[in-house]
């Protein structure tokens, strides 16, 4: 229905929106949640929040009530939440998905204004999440999380978060690593260069000594604490009997150390403490913007998270809010429209339509009768119905797939990265040459020998090639995150580089499902007129069908009067009718309208149908895409050549001949796919040699998510949205997998580039050091030097070829994050 | 020259100090979250009081 413009933007969340229906102070809203919002922030005289940042909100279509967030209210969820309480004051962390920009933090760091009892309140940003503190004597948990909700922010409440505590990442122990070396660095290069300026000259040896003395002092922490890691690497490395890169840096560690205390205890010269300060500064900084660039996402979350925190339990003729843990077999629950079904479960009454797109992939509801058992993960759609739980929640349906072994995979134990395969070789290289040298000067000068074998030890320590990868592919990562595509960690990058096959889902990977076309077409009688649309309008707006809501939606933007609908019925699993000035209207499949005794033409259309009658004879039928998304084809044809391809799909053959011809004859498409055909068709895929990418959506594609080498979930809500995988990408930049795939091979050219540059300052520095002459000063210009040039060369080139490959750039709009209806965040 | 014995110690201790500021900083939290403040300072307008700090140990002080 893209004929006419949308007549006027909400001015909270900018969709489009009838004129007059809730208009206040001359600004027009789409809807009474957003209206409000938009009084309570002028009321309190916070109307700033629509001048500053990016001007995306959250459209606020209807509040939850207090009562959706009374459980928060029972002890024992509450001393989850809460991190700190004493009566007077209660701190809680609160997980807010929908901060995205500054207006999101000014605002929400002015909470204290706009409800009492509320004190400081502390957004961090990367993390999403408000630390607020109020006072329970005034207002109660779920007050806040109402108060959060009804501005747009709903807090997102996991049922992983109640069993497990918030991780705290280890960054304060690194910048402390850093800030000591660094700070032993700055001080021991001060005492160097006027060591190396000539200063003992006319001062004596008394200054050296002194000098000496000192920095060794300054490296003892450096070495206890900022080298820690090397250590414990090492360690683990002896265990395990492989090379990692750390075991040639502790190395070079323990040479430098050990020849720079002998050479000052010894009075025999003032050593390389710091080269040795420098270099793990270095080294420290490279760990810090390693754990910076993947620190945002939270990868590893599993279905739990998806699962409510609380659901309505029936006792006699009372209902109550309860946490999902204290649920009992044989429990009577109320589930509402939107809510997932948290546990296996009887139905007993109410018009239930289940949603099982979690576990099947197929987004139609199912209607079930009572007395039907309901499986976990199914999300019911329509009005309120009544169910007696089955099992309990931690055995339902959902969790048995995920128990299986089938499902668990470690990915540890792949490959080893590219590092640590060059380092392997580079170890043996470098002892290798340091016992020639040794055995070479051995004959003619046994103490230069000696001195020769500890220079190539320490010129050879590998800083400069262990910067090289994390750097360039921390880089990359970064360049990737710009355009909203987010790694797991930086390996997937090599692993990418590796991919040989790619498999698609269908359903929300190459086709869209919520911003298809939806098109009316009828054989003979013509366009709806505005009366008739307004009518199809007013019946298809009562329902919550998918479909229903997407004509009801596509129809919205005509901007269209509104008008009353007398007699609505809704058929579960059929359609709904209504009456409107006198005629009756039916919306439906054409199967239920054909029961009816209508003519319904058959149709070849892709997509679904809703057929439309008006007073017992057809009027036509709207086509609800599941559109292909643009750019596939050309998305197919770049990874053709190169890639072997295939589809999945959990949805029938009906559109097998159209992605027969988008994928080309060489491809495997397979229709009518459960979970397990899915996990079972990329481990043969697997079986013969292949290294496979896996992109699909939803928790029914996570265990062939989890077996592909590499598993994409493509996602309408970046934030909110992530089952266990290797990359998240943001679903509107699905075509740009082959772009990403390209990028992942020239980065990984990249890092062999910057390893060829290290090497080369080590052929430099090694040919100084076996000649057994290596000054401390040439040792402390060549290693900052090495380093600081691999880093430069490392980013420059990745950010170089992000261009080149087209995935460079900034994703401007980021309106995408925010087009998901609140509802589905909130199950 | 030989004043600098005893300078040179000295200065070391005044860069400790600095040292010191710094582990207590990280400590502190303040490296926790090193994007937000770059961003609230854009949306302070300097009229808005903020409420008392309550306080807690381990918890930034917050300037307004």
């Amino acid at each position: 229905m893209a004929g006419k413009e949308a007549a006027i933007a909400c001015f909270h969340c900018g969709t489009a929106c009838v004129a007059g229906r809730h208009a206040r102070g001359g600004r027009e809203f789409c809807c009474s949640g957003c209206q409000t919002v938009f009084e309570l922030l002028s009321e309190a005289g916070l109307d700033r929040y629509y001048e500053l940042g990016d001007g995306v909100r959250a459209r606020v279509d209807a509040a939850s009530s207090v009562e959706s967030f009374r459980f928060l209210d029972t002890p024992e969820v509450r001393g989850r939440f809460v991190d700190f309480e004493d009566g007077q004051v209660t701190r809680v962390t609160f997980q807010l998905p929908n901060i995205h920009c500054l207006a999101c933090v000014w605002l929400l760091e002015n909470l204290f204004r706009l409800q009492p009892g509320i004190g400081k309140s502390t957004v961090h940003f990367p993390r999403k999440q408000a630390v607020i503190t109020f006072d329970p004597r005034v207002t109660k948990l779920s007050d806040v999380a109402t108060l959060l909700d009804s501005l747009g922010y709903p807090p997102e409440l996991r049922l992983s978060d109640l069993e497990k505590p918030p991780v705290n990442p280890a960054t304060r122990r690194m910048w402390l690593q850093t800030g000591i070396a660094g700070f032993a660095f700055g001080n021991t290069m001060l005492f160097s260069i006027s060591i190396y300026l000539g200063l003992d000259a006319f001062s004596g040896p008394s200054f050296l000594r002194m000098f000496g003395v000192l920095s060794l002092l300054l490296s003892i922490p450096v070495i206890t604490i900022s080298a820690r890691e090397y250590w414990e690497a090492s360690l683990r490395a002896l265990k395990h009997r492989q090379i990692p890169i750390e075991v040639p840096i502790a190395f070079g560690i323990v040479a430098i150390w050990g020849q720079s205390v002998w050479e000052v205890l010894s009075g025999t010269g003032e050593g390389y403490f710091d080269s040795l300060a420098g270099l793990l500064f270095f080294l420290n900084i490279g760990r810090i913007f390693q754990q910076k660039t993947f620190d945002r996402l939270a990868f590893d979350r599993d279905y739990r998270s998806f699962f409510p925190l609380s659901v309505m339990r029936r006792r006699g003729e009372s209902e109550e809010r309860v946490a999902l843990a204290q649920i009992a077999v044989g429990d009577r629950l109320v589930i509402r429209h939107g809510e997932l079904l948290p546990a296996d479960a009887r139905l007993l009454g109410g018009a239930a339509m289940i949603d099982y797109s979690f576990v099947t992939g197929e987004s139609e509801p199912v209607a079930k009768t009572a007395g039907e058992v309901l499986h976990a993960g199914g999300r019911q759609q329509g009005g309120a119905i009544e169910v007696e739980t089955v099992k309990a929640v931690n055995q339902g349906y959902l969790t048995d797939l995920w128990n299986q072994e089938a499902f668990r995979k470690t990915k540890d134990n792949t490959f080893g990265t590219l590092t640590n395969t060059y380092s392997r070789r580079f170890t043996w290289i470098i002892l290798g040459i340091a016992v020639a040298a040794a055995l070479g000067w051995m004959p003619f000068d046994p103490s230069r020998g000696l001195k020769a074998f500890i220079s190539v030890l320490i010129v050879a320590c590998p800083c400069a090639l262990a910067l090289a990868a994390p750097f360039t592919l921390g880089s990359a990562m970064r360049v990737l995150a710009r355009r909203r595509i987010f790694l797991r960690n930086p390996e997937v990058i090599e692993t990418l580089a590796q991919v040989d096959a790619v498999v698609f889902d269908k359903t929300g990977t190459l086709t869209s499902s919520g911003t298809g076309d939806v098109r009316w077409s009828s054989a003979d009688r013509g366009e709806l007129t505005a009366e008739e649309a307004a009518a199809v309008r007013a019946v298809a707006v009562q329902s919550t069908h998918p479909l229903a809501r997407r004509v009801s939606d596509a129809l919205a933007e005509m901007g269209l009067a509104r008008v009353e609908v007398a007699d609505f019925r809704e058929v579960a699993g059929c359609g709904v009718e209504g009456r409107v000035d006198g005629r009756r209207w039916r919306l439906g499949s054409p199967a239920w309208l054909r029961q009816g005794g209508v003519e319904v033409r058959e149709s070849v259309a892709p997509g679904s149908r809703v057929a439309v009658e008006v007073d017992g004879e057809s009027r036509g039928e709207f086509t609800v895409g599941g559109e292909v998304r643009p750019e596939t084809d050309a998305l197919l044809k770049a990874l053709g050549g190169r890639y072997e391809l295939a589809l999945l799909s959990g949805d029938n053959e009906r559109e097998r001949e159209r992605f027969a011809g988008l994928f080309g004859n060489a491809a495997k498409l397979h229709f009518n796919q459960g979970p397990l055909h899915k996990l079972g068709f990329i481990r043969d895929l697997q079986k013969a040699g292949r290294r496979v990418l896996m992109a699909g959506d939803g928790l029914n594609d996570a265990g062939a998510l989890r077996q592909a080498d590499v598993g994409v979930a493509v996602t309408e809500d970046v934030a909110s949205f992530s089952p266990a995988s290797d990359v998240i990408l943001q679903a509107g930049e699905v075509p740009r997998i082959a772009a990403i795939l390209d990028f992942s091979r020239r980065v990984v050219r990249v890092v062999r580039i910057s390893f060829l540059v290290s090497t080369a300052y080590n052929v430099v520095g090694l040919a100084i050091a076996a000649s057994g002459k290596l000054s401390p000063i040439v040792c402390a210009v060549l290693m900052p030097l090495s380093s600081v040039s691999v880093v430069l060369v490392a980013c420059g080139l990745t950010e170089w070829v992000g261009r080149r490959a087209g995935v460079a750039g900034r994703v401007i709009s980021s309106t995408a994050v925010h087009s998901v209806p609140m509802e589905a965040k909130k199950p | 020259m030989s004043v600098l014995l005893i300078l040179i110690p000295l200065s070391l201790v005044v860069a400790a100090l600095f040292l010191g500021a710094f582990i207590w900083a990280v400590r502190a939290g303040q490296y926790e979250d090193t994007c937000t403040p770059s961003m609230r300072v854009l949306a302070d307008d300097g009229t808005v009081r903020g409420p008392k700090s309550e306080g807690f140990e381990n918890q930034p002080a917050r300037t307004r």
